[in-house]
């Protein structure tokens, strides 16, 4: 394929014209010694037509979403993804553009970013949203330096169940910011919470599909001068239950996939953080905002630069450069599509999903010990579980997530219609 | 032009796609023409990378799906992470991080590892002046002081600097190669050994890896860690800021620390590997951005081993070509061979024209402009990387431009200062963006 426009006669003649007289001459500093004699063991270039044989042929070997049943959350969701995401998201005046730091020529992005940052404070309730991080988990870890540098304080807290891949996350960052993480059950945080607290780290609806109830919790950190950072693994959530700012969150740590961004393995995917006014200053990443130009007309430019790693080096909060921007472009545009109003039908129609097949599971003897209150995923216990899960496996159903040998974790979705579920559970049998 | 919230939260799809189909069409990208951003490595971006990303078999996969259903996943990362192997001389990459910085943050974190289990107390990282800020960022963000190194008058590390600098309480340096100036530290294998010597490791920044593609190993030179750009050095588009993807790569000894899970090949079965117990941990959730790892392996095997080096060589060919067209007009930073990129300065511009004003003028020609005002080191750096793949046709054009420019500065300054006059918007007041945040739309 050819994606180097020059011959090589063309070649010679700019060799020529650029004062050397050859390639060899181009590469005189690397060390003679160190120069690669041969070509690298990368095998032959391929034509169009074989590389995507080839390619075709590793995706088929994965069974995905449309070929599976798939009654499986944990951090990532299978969501319907409208057409227009794709529209957009594949215009190339988007997707091939770098970070817009020339705003005349970046107006397009720079807009799109700031009717992101719109959507995700108001769906948080959260005065400050940023352009987006690299995926939810990473989301909470910087959450978690934010509020080191905010309140100067060195101990994190982390109450209840956090989904590990986030905790696993947090880990490293605290490990090597020499920060104190402790993990505490929920109803021990008021013990666990002191004046050298920085923050409590809580995921809702939390990693077992717990919806919670945190006001109280939210006074008890906000007493000790902590703040409180809520992670999200579930965005779609928030058009279920209450605003994490209705309960006292200063920091929320978000992954938002469910909005029009699939599964893809994992990734790329948009994080986000959203915080109140006053930690503006500690906010990690890039900031759209909205100004003027020189005519007085709007206009949209990235701003408080004089927090990030370009301006202050050695001494900026966070390292982000480069984001997920494409991603974010692609919850916005999903979000602009559904409306609020049917952002809200599609997750009452999870819930109603969810609901209906607990119903079923508990007719056919399964256990729901973390109880009834989930928005769109729970936990159902039953004997052999695990060996049950690996039978409906052959079967082409994909049932949760498995916590131990008699414990799932179960999600559904708008995408797994009656029908499906109806035949999750003649597949389970008796 | 209006927000969305402004026309209303629930509008009919044809009002959705006119408003982000608009928005778009205020936003430049590749396709459109010249983006000769330094040290960014604005190439083509090929189509057949974006269908085989969005392949159904690679999208509707579930990060935890039973490892026997997503083989052909597993297998591309395992074959992804070999290349990169092959193309640096590391032993072992992890291909978690979810972008440059954040393959910076895991390779400092790495360093640390490593000298916590040797229980020695190294608390500084050297860094040179020439380096992106995000190198001594990443070393504060992992408790480490950065140390400023100076640049010699040829635009190397100053050995003598670095001598008197690297001693045992050093955990080691981070160094970009060939450097911000876009030249081939010629000092490099020196630089490994003063810093190997006492005991240090050296920390590559790969984000310039285009210009060493099939020339030469990383590895070979003495590097022990560094981070690759896929969103640069392998044509994953950037997609307005991001997502990039930023694999790190490690020497033997250190392949102990790298995140987990690692992909390991068991028969003709490939599996996640979460056991290492030194591992740093995980760095992001699952596998990293796996979506810009297909198009980079779709990209690799694209080119192959010829393919590549004909990018690094061209890169260079292109590079030092619009160097020697620029530098009767434009002053030169250093002027030596350069590699993928070279430096302009503003010294000398008539009227007290800028940087800053040539890139505005710039805009309205068509090209983005170059990266301004860095490296630091020189005054009103205009840092050019042109890429392999573009035309000499579009070098030649971009010449005239820049020399239109130059003459316009003399003649017509005003047109210059005042640039951009073809954009949606005049310059933005970034002060008053600053000092008033709107950062949202409110009712």
């Amino acid at each position: 394929m050819k994606f180097i426009p020059h011959s090589e006669s063309e070649k010679k003649e700019m060799l020529k014209e650029a004062g050397v007289s050859s390639f060899e001459e181009l590469f005189k500093d690397v060390p003679a010694k160190k120069k690669l004699k041969q070509d690298l063991n990368l095998g032959k270039p391929l034509s169009e037509m074989q590389l995507r044989q080839e390619i075709e042929e590793l995706a088929s070997k994965n069974k995905n979403a449309k070929q599976l049943k798939l009654f499986l959350g944990a951090g990532c969701y299978n969501h319907f993804i409208p057409a227009t995401v794709g529209a957009i998201v594949g215009r190339s005046e988007f997707y091939t553009a770098y970070t817009p730091y020339q705003p005349e020529m970046s107006q397009g992005m720079l807009q799109a970013i700031y009717e992101w940052q719109s959507h995700i404070c108001l769906l948080t309730g959260m005065d400050i949203a940023n352009a987006s991080m690299y995926d939810g988990a990473s989301a909470c870890a910087e959450a978690m330096l934010m509020a080191k540098t905010a309140t100067r304080r060195k101990k994190m807290v982390v109450a209840g169940a956090l989904n590990p891949e986030y905790l696993a996350v947090l880990k490293t960052y605290a490990n090597a910011n020499s920060l104190e993480l402790k993990e505490v059950a929920i109803e021990e945080t008021g013990k666990a919470v002191d004046e050298e607290t920085a923050c409590v780290i809580v995921q809702n609806p939390d990693f077992l599909g717990r919806v919670q109830k945190l006001n109280e919790l939210g006074k008890k950190v906000h007493e000790k001068g902590a703040l409180l950072v809520v992670a999200i693994a579930e965005a779609l959530s928030l058009a279920s239950i209450e605003k994490p700012a209705g309960y006292g969150a200063d920091i929320v740590a978000m992954e938002a996939q469910s909005f029009g961004n699939p599964m893809s393995f994992g990734g790329p995917h948009p994080g986000v953080i959203a915080c109140r006014e006053k930690l503006v200053r500690q906010i990690p990443g890039r900031l759209v905002g909205k100004t003027t130009d020189s005519d007085g007309k709007d206009g949209f430019i990235l701003t408080m630069q004089a927090r990030e790693q370009h301006i202050r080096r050695a001494k900026a909060g966070s390292n982000i450069c480069s984001n997920q921007a494409l991603c974010a472009l692609a919850s916005t545009v999903y979000l602009s599509t559904v409306g609020w109003k049917g952002l809200k039908e599609i997750a009452e129609q999870n819930h109603q999903n969810a609901e209906y097949l607990a119903e079923k599971l508990e007719a056919k003897g399964f256990e729901l010990p973390y109880g009834k209150e989930f928005f769109n995923e729970f936990v159902v216990k039953k004997e052999n579980a695990k060996e049950l899960q690996a039978k409906l496996l052959e079967k082409g159903i994909v049932f949760g997530h498995s916590l131990s040998e008699n414990k799932l974790l179960v999600a559904v979705t708008e995408m797994n219609s009656m029908k499906e579920i109806d035949e999750l559970i003649e597949a389970i049998g008796g | 032009m209006k927000t969305i919230f402004d026309k209303g939260m629930d509008l009919s799809e044809v009002e959705v796609v006119r408003h982000y189909t608009a928005l778009s069409r205020r936003n430049f990208g590749v396709d459109l023409g010249f983006y000769p951003l330094g040290s960014c490595t604005m190439k083509y971006n090929p189509k057949v990378c974006e269908d085989t990303a969005r392949l159904d078999g690679f999208t509707g996969i579930h990060p935890l799906q039973p490892a026997k259903t997503v083989q052909g996943a597993m297998q591309l990362m395992y074959k992804l992470e070999k290349m990169l192997c092959e193309i640096t001389g590391f032993a072992r990459f992890s291909l978690q991080p979810a972008a440059g910085a954040q393959g910076e943050l895991t390779g400092i974190m790495i360093m640390r590892a490593h000298f916590q289990e040797k229980g020695e107390q190294r608390e500084k990282i050297l860094v040179p002046d020439s380096a992106h800020g995000t190198n001594p960022a990443s070393v504060s963000l992992c408790g480490f002081q950065a140390v400023e190194l100076k640049s010699d008058s040829e635009g190397n590390v100053d050995l003598a600097d670095l001598r008197e600098k690297m001693d045992e309480k050093i955990a080691g340096i981070m160094i970009t190669n060939p450097n911000t100036l876009g030249l081939f530290d010629t000092n490099i294998e020196k630089v490994c050994e003063i810093v190997h010597s006492k005991g240090g490791l050296v920390y590559g920044d790969g984000a310039n890896m285009n210009a060493m593609l099939g020339i030469c190993r990383p590895r070979e030179l003495g590097i022990d860690i560094m981070h690759l750009n896929l969103h640069k050095t392998f044509s994953t588009p950037h997609g307005g800021g991001g997502p990039g993807s930023g694999p790190v790569g490690v020497v033997e000894e250190l392949v102990d620390f790298l995140p987990v899970p690692l992909i390991e090949k068991n028969g003709e079965n490939y599996e996640f590997n979460s056991k290492g117990k030194k591992s740093i941990g995980k760095v992001r959730s699952f596998y990293g951005n796996f979506g810009v790892m297909v198009k980079a392996f779709t990209y690799i095997k694209a080119l192959g081993a010829v393919g590549l080096r004909e990018v690094a060589e061209v890169a260079v060919l292109n590079a030092n070509y619009l160097k020697e067209k620029l530098k009767p007009h434009y002053k030169l930073a250093f002027d030596r061979v350069c590699q993928h990129e070279f430096v302009l300065s503003d010294e000398g511009l008539a009227n007290g024209v800028t940087t800053n004003d040539v890139a505005k003028r710039l805009l309205d020609y068509g090209v983005h402009p170059p990266t301004v005002y860095f490296p630091l080191i020189v005054k009103g750096a205009i840092m050019i990387e042109p890429t392999e793949t573009e035309t000499r046709e579009t070098l030649n054009n971009f010449v005239d431009i820049m020399i239109t420019i130059k003459q316009e500065a003399e003649k017509q300054p005003e047109l210059v200062k005042e640039a951009p006059h073809s954009m949606p918007v005049k310059r933005l007041d970034a002060v008053k963006a600053a000092r008033e945040p709107n950062l949202r739309w409110k009712e």
